[in-house]
């Protein structure tokens, strides 16, 4: 700090002494220094999906700075993942441990580079912008632990969010070298995109012992129930594009298909529900006339006609995501930013974080086969439901879609869940969009209860120092049957209580009987309603019009007969 | 070297290796701190999207479909692969039952399952129709050296004309596998067959095909079922004993070890955990040093005390994964805390344990004492509540075990209209939401609250009419007019369920809201509740032809319903006791301190309720209250009461409905003829054996309005009309 300071003490008084050619070398130097940083800038801000060819080689000198491994051929391989794991067979709970705030310790591998035996890397791309996101928000977090003997969960730095870039047999031998590997117990991986051509699997192929999934495809038959963490495909435009949540409510179309790679039998199929029921469907395609790339990432045609991408999903309420290859499609987030009822026709697909949430507030699942009937099915959804759903599939994007940092906490606060059940979160903290938090009322005894007249009551006196009522009011309330105990609070601390049953007159309690007709009283009271409902944050308070009065109250009828014959007698 | 050279050298090598930097040609190694990466733009995308998602054309998604078909069977098989959906497609969710063969002896409990499905709406007696079929072969206990189990079932079921392979069935078991290590296996080819099961592990269980049930005694009643022990909330929660368990020890074997341990725990203060070595023909071969002290200790206690007196309830497995002590805490209000690694915890497709028990870990047991202690008083209360709601809604009786079994495999066939988590696991539980109303939880009475909306504002009046309409000074003319005129009212309907024709349309008064006439369908008085699709509105005003109202009772009573959307709110009411001289309900419409009905000759309730009357009621009970044209309104309380475990409400109203409410119209004749009342009372015990249980509770209260005969000049008050005589 102090050395740098002296230097621009120095810099000012350097300029006046310098000659005028000098002058002008600087100020080239000085602009093209400018120049640089200005091109530092346009890099950081560029939409990246632009600059991913030439991001390319740079990210790879970036793994370079990572420590190498290298990877024996003979090196050991996991086994392919046991498909019978559970928690309470693959997992050792022993790490986690019992801890006051109920939160799992993860640690994270430090960054290294594999390659085999002669130099070649694991992955073809090394480590994604996307993982290093994930990573960083976990380091972030309150999860984070950089005490390996502390963790509970470990997470590797080697990037296998996509199966298309990896070296199956030498990613699994790398894995199996983490100094903690242990059988992949404890460990969990993040795969976005598993399988490859022609079959895709719907888990990540790279053996993994007994590593946890968080798998962003899988289907019922890959996906171990209270094991892995179904989670989304992530979807690059979350982070690109800015859609503001619109109002829910109808809609331009009514079903919208934007998908461009939709196998021709389902495109068929969607073509002629269009051909049936005309200007309610938008079937959009990939643009012909634009070139492969970014840019045509971002525009949907229909017969010539151009729309951008994702916008056009704002202008229909419902929005179809078909299965691709993959059972997993980032589509679904993208329809989700937009606040879109998405209409998923993926078999067998397990949607992401379905053991928390709860998909039929937000979605239409649909078997593939009933794709004909989509428009008849779609029809019959009162359109209250519609607009619930809306909000509720904007509310999933942006709370556990729209970036890896949400994607990554959410999977571990699943597992969190799961170790300490007791603590998990619940259904209302996981399902309800704020607006419904703050409106809604759960009341702490809910269940239907007519209690006994056995147990009675006991009754709470307050008072401060009218002793005159206050006896008067034990002496009432005394001759009620159902009076279990009497408990008076005492109220004021420069008197102590009257004792038993001696009475004492006090001069002012006739001016304090008065207190209610004190207007200053009535002022008092209305600001603490004003202050009470501002911390609230809502005027929790309801007005009703009705009082409950006992059924033969002020009937016709003999009073001796009545089971309350007094009230209203006063 | 001149300093103002070497400066400018200086100058420019940093210019050209920031340059450098900015293009990319150096790059900055990321922090060695491993994780703590900053935000790195320049990393390379991971690649979604359609470019390397589809690249080349995949296989066509019909053929692969079929392929799953072949591919996904055993234990492997998911509706999609073993399921055939065709079946329910043309009859909906039908379920056919195989009928008894000679010679076949079915245990008690198989029986009430059968007679429980037989019972329901979905049973149908033609295979034809059938979406789901039952074997009317006992396959509850599989347990070799059990008396119950049955003998060649492989043989007997290969024999049945409609197997086809076991494809869209239903095989209910509770006990398989024997010592030693009791397997799940059922003893013969189950083929496609679902499971419903109990005890089944998540190994086994294969997820969106097999249901989990639980397991339940031979004396479980077949309807009806045994009400939840709490009856009223205490503050704090907490009861005698934290924790407790009293059961068998076993010494060795399989599901020993955890029992084993269980005396690591006990405190003999609080944490209450017994166990007795004493069964078995053979145990004083195994037992060892601490089984003579552990059996005194487990003499001194009884179970059921134990049980009723503490907060927390452990269910360790047993030999099998389940026991019936699961089903005995949740009665009990006794949270249970589940030490039975790889169980699939009864209905887990559709219920949320984590809200009504505390799953351990058995490789946690000393860490139980603490875990239940750390929680928090809030959260006690919340999870005893809960069992409550699940043991009323799911389990207190074979029916509704059997009923929420069918109901889960309906929501899976018709996929889309299935009930959300919320309606399975809030009251008043997903057999009384039926998702075939509406998916949507607005459109049902009891979510307003839940989902931070406000109750409907507008009602329409449903008049149903028997007589012909012969003067304009009839009674219903007037009720008419004061209905349309609420402020509340969007709609009259009038259900002209008289035989004469329908009258022309400018016999009708003129009113602000429409009105539409409609002809009730054969007639018969349940089509007052039908759910017509004309009811534009959640509410319903349901009104005879006779009663006589103003327009501020009207609106009085609405104003109240929207407080209580839930529930059946109005006029009239009257009560049932229990006769003891008869042993049978009695029903009585004599002036009393309270109330167990509201008739729905002048009431709201929600729309809801006409669907369910409709469609969940059986076929039996509706055709026995058409046939005697009365009882209608004392079944609509069964139900409504059943659904929310709530009186209804009585209203305040201006004049004795008795006397002027009935007037000179033919209805009276109907009220006036004694054996009307008596059928009434035949009614009530047909219903409260139906239902297994009289669900109506009685009221004392009434709802006034605030200012209802007060002390106060009539013009301070809002519904001073229903003062006025």
């Amino acid at each position: 700090m102090y050395t740098s300071g002296k230097y621009s003490s120095r810099g000012p008084a350097l300029i006046p002494r310098m000659k005028t050619k000098h002058r002008i070398y600087y100020i080239t130097l000085f602009s093209v220094v400018l120049l640089g940083l200005i091109a530092t800038g346009m890099f950081q801000f560029w939409p990246h999906s632009i600059e991913s060819t030439a991001d390319w080689t740079l990210d790879k000198r970036s793994v370079h700075d990572a420590p190498l491994i290298r990877l024996p051929v003979s090196s050991p391989i996991p086994e392919r993942g046991d498909l019978s794991c559970r928690m309470h067979t693959c997992f050792d709970v022993y790490r986690c441990g019992y801890n006051p705030k109920n939160r799992i310790k993860v640690y994270i591998y430090p960054l290294q580079r594999f390659v085999d035996e002669l130099g070649v890397p694991i992955s073809s791309t090394g480590l994604s912008r996307e993982y290093n996101d994930l990573l960083s928000a976990i380091s972030d977090s309150d999860f984070y632990t950089d005490d390996v003997t502390r963790a509970c969960l470990f997470i590797p730095s080697i990037d296998v969010l996509n199966q298309n870039s990896l070296r199956i047999r030498e990613t699994a031998q790398a894995l199996a070298m983490l100094p903690r590997w242990d059988k992949g117990m404890n460990h969990l991986l993040f795969n976005m995109l598993p399988g490859g051509p022609p079959d895709y699997n719907t888990a990540l192929d790279v053996p993994r012992d007994r590593a946890l999934l968080a798998g962003g495809g899988f289907s019922t038959w890959t996906y171990r129930q209270g094991y892995d963490v179904s989670i989304p495909v992530y979807s690059p435009l979350s982070a690109d594009v800015d859609l503001p949540e619109r109002q829910p409510g109808p809609r331009r179309y009514f079903i919208l298909s934007s998908q461009t790679a939709i196998h021709r039998e389902y495109r068929a199929e969607l073509e002629r529900l269009k051909e049936e029921n005309g200007e309610a469907l938008l079937l959009l395609d990939k643009c012909s006339n634009l070139s492969q790339g970014a840019a045509s990432a971002r525009k949907r045609c229909y017969k010539g006609q151009v729309y951008d991408y994702p916008q056009i999903l704002q202008e229909s309420s419902f929005c179809v995501v078909l299965r691709g290859a993959r059972l997993g499609q980032a589509a679904l987030s993208d329809v989700l930013q937009a606040g879109c009822v998405p209409v998923i026709l993926a078999d067998s697909y397990i949607l992401p974080f379905s053991e928390v949430l709860d998909w039929k507030r937000a979605s239409v699942v649909i078997p593939e086969e009933k794709l004909s009937e989509m428009y008849t099915i779609l029809k019959s959804i009162p359109h209250r439901q519609v607009e619930e759903m809306q909000r509720q599939a904007r509310w999933f994007w942006e709370a556990y879609f729209s970036s890896m940092k949400a994607i990554g906490l959410t999977t571990l606060q699943i597992i969190n869940d799961r170790i300490y059940p007791y603590a998990a979160r619940t259904y209302e903290q996981w399902n309800n969009p704020p607006v419904v938090k703050w409106s809604s009322v759960n009341s702490p005894l809910f269940l239907p209860l007519i209690p006994p007249r056995a147990p009675g009551f006991t009754a709470v006196v307050l008072t401060y120092d009218r002793v005159e009522s206050l006896f008067r009011v034990i002496t009432e309330i005394s001759k009620v049957p159902s009076l279990a105990k009497l408990l008076v609070v005492w109220n004021n601390q420069n008197k102590s209580p009257p004792e038993g049953e001696k009475k004492f007159k006090c001069p002012e309690c006739t001016a304090i009987d008065g207190l209610s007709l004190d207007q200053t009283h009535m002022v008092e009271r209305s600001e603490c309603i004003n202050k009470f409902a501002s911390v609230f944050g809502t005027m929790p308070l309801k007005v009703v019009e009705h009082r409950a009065d006992p059924v033969l109250y002020k009937d016709d009828f003999p009073e001796k007969l009545k089971s309350f014959p007094n009230i209203g007698s006063l | 070297m001149q300093a103002k050279k070497r400066y400018l050298i200086l100058f420019s090598t940093g210019a050209c290796l920031i340059l450098l930097f900015c293009l990319g040609g150096i790059q900055v190694p990321l922090s060695r701190r491993g994780p703590g990466r900053p935000h790195d733009r320049r990393l390379s995308g991971y690649g979604p999207g359609a470019r390397c998602d589809d690249l080349t054309e995949h296989i066509s998604p019909r053929q692969k479909r079929d392929a799953n078909s072949g591919l996904y069977t055993g234990k492997r098989c998911r509706m999609e692969s073993c399921f055939d959906f065709s079946l329910c497609e043309r009859n909906g969710f039908k379920v056919y039952v195989y009928p008894q063969q000679k010679g076949e002896k079915l245990s008690e409990s198989y029986q009430n399952i059968l007679s429980s499905i037989e019972g329901s709406r979905f049973y149908t007696s033609d295979p034809g129709q059938a979406c789901l079929f039952v074997l009317s072969l006992d396959t509850l206990d599989r347990d070799q050296l059990s008396p119950q189990y049955v003998h060649n079932l492989k043989a007997k079921i290969q024999n049945l004309p409609l197997w086809n392979g076991g494809k869209n069935h239903i095989i209910f078991n509770l006990y398989s596998g024997t010592w030693p290590d009791y397997t799940e296996d059922l003893g013969f080819d189950i083929g496609l067959a679902m499971l419903a099961k109990a005890s089944i592990s998540t190994e086994n269980f294969r997820p969106d095909f097999d249901v989990s049930i639980p397991l339940f005694s031979k004396d479980h009643p077949r309807t009806g079922g045994e009400k939840g022990y709490l009856k009223y909330n205490t503050i704090p929660p907490y009861r005698k004993y934290m924790l407790v368990f009293k059961g068998k020890r076993y010494l060795t074997g399989i599901g020993s070890d955890t029992r084993n341990a269980l005396y690591h725990i006990h405190n003999s203060e609080d944490v209450v955990l017994l166990t007795t070595c004493k069964h078995g023909k053979d145990w004083q071969k195994h037992k060892d040093a601490r089984c003579d002290k552990d059996n005194a200790e487990y003499d001194k206690y009884d179970y059921r005390e134990m049980l009723y007196n503490s907060t927390f309830c452990l269910v360790p497995r047993g030999r099998r994964l389940g026991s019936f002590r699961f089903l005995e805490a949740l009665q009990a209000a006794c949270v249970p805390v589940m030490l039975s690694n790889g169980w699939e915890l009864p209905f887990s497709e559709i219920i949320d344990w984590n809200r009504a028990a505390v799953i351990g870990d058995e490789r946690l047991l000393l860490q139980i004492p603490s875990t239940v202690r750390s929680i928090h008083q809030d959260k006690i209360l919340s999870l005893r509540q809960q069992t409550q709601l699940l043991w009323e809604a799911y389990f207190n009786s074979v029916e509704k075990i059997v009923l929420t079994t069918l109901e889960i495999i309906q929501d899976r066939v018709l996929l889309h209209t299935s009930r959300s988590n919320l309606m399975w696991n809030s009251l008043p539980g997903g057999l009384f939401t039926l998702p075939q109303y509406s998916t949507s939880l607005r459109d049902f009475p009891f979510y307003y609250a839940k989902l931070g909306i406000k109750p409907p504002s507008k009602f329409t009046a449903i008049i149903h009419v028997v007589t012909p309409l012969v003067s304009q000074s009839q009674p219903v003319m007037k009720l008419l007019v004061a209905v349309a005129k609420s402020q509340y009212c969007a709609q009259v309907i009038v259900l002209w369920n008289c035989e004469k024709p329908l009258p022309a349309k400018h016999r009708w008064p003129a009113t602000s809201v429409p009105v539409t006439v409609i002809e009730g369908e054969s007639k018969v008085i349940s089509s007052r509740f039908l759910p017509y699709n004309t009811i534009p509105t959640d509410a319903v005003f349901s009104l005879d032809e006779d009663t006589v109202l103003s327009t501020t009772e009207v609106d009085f009573a609405f104003t109240v319903w929207q407080s209580f959307p839930d529930r059946i709110v109005g006029y009239p009411a009257r009560s049932h006791f229990w006769d003891s001289n008869k042993e049978r309900w009695g029903y009585t419409s004599k002036w009393t301190n309270d109330y167990s009905m509201v008739l729905t000759g002048a009431a709201i309730y929600h729309k809801y309720y006409h669907y369910l009357y409709t469609t969940y009621l059986p076929a039996s009970l509706k055709i026995m209250v058409d046939q005697m044209s009365n009882c209608e309104d004392i079944l609509m309380n069964f139900l409504v009461s059943l659904v929310t475990k709530l009186p209804p409400i009585k209203v305040t109203q201006k004049k004795q409905y008795k006397e002027t409410m009935m007037g000179q119209s033919s209805r009276a004749s109907r009220w006036a003829d004694p054996d009307h009342f008596a059928q009434r009372q035949t009614c009530m015990n047909k219903f409260a054996n139906w239902f297994g249980t009289m669900p109506l509770i009685h009221s004392q209260m009434r709802l006034d309005p605030v200012l209802f005969k007060d002390q106060v000049s009539i013009l301070r008050k809002k519904y001073r009309d229903i003062e006025r005589l």
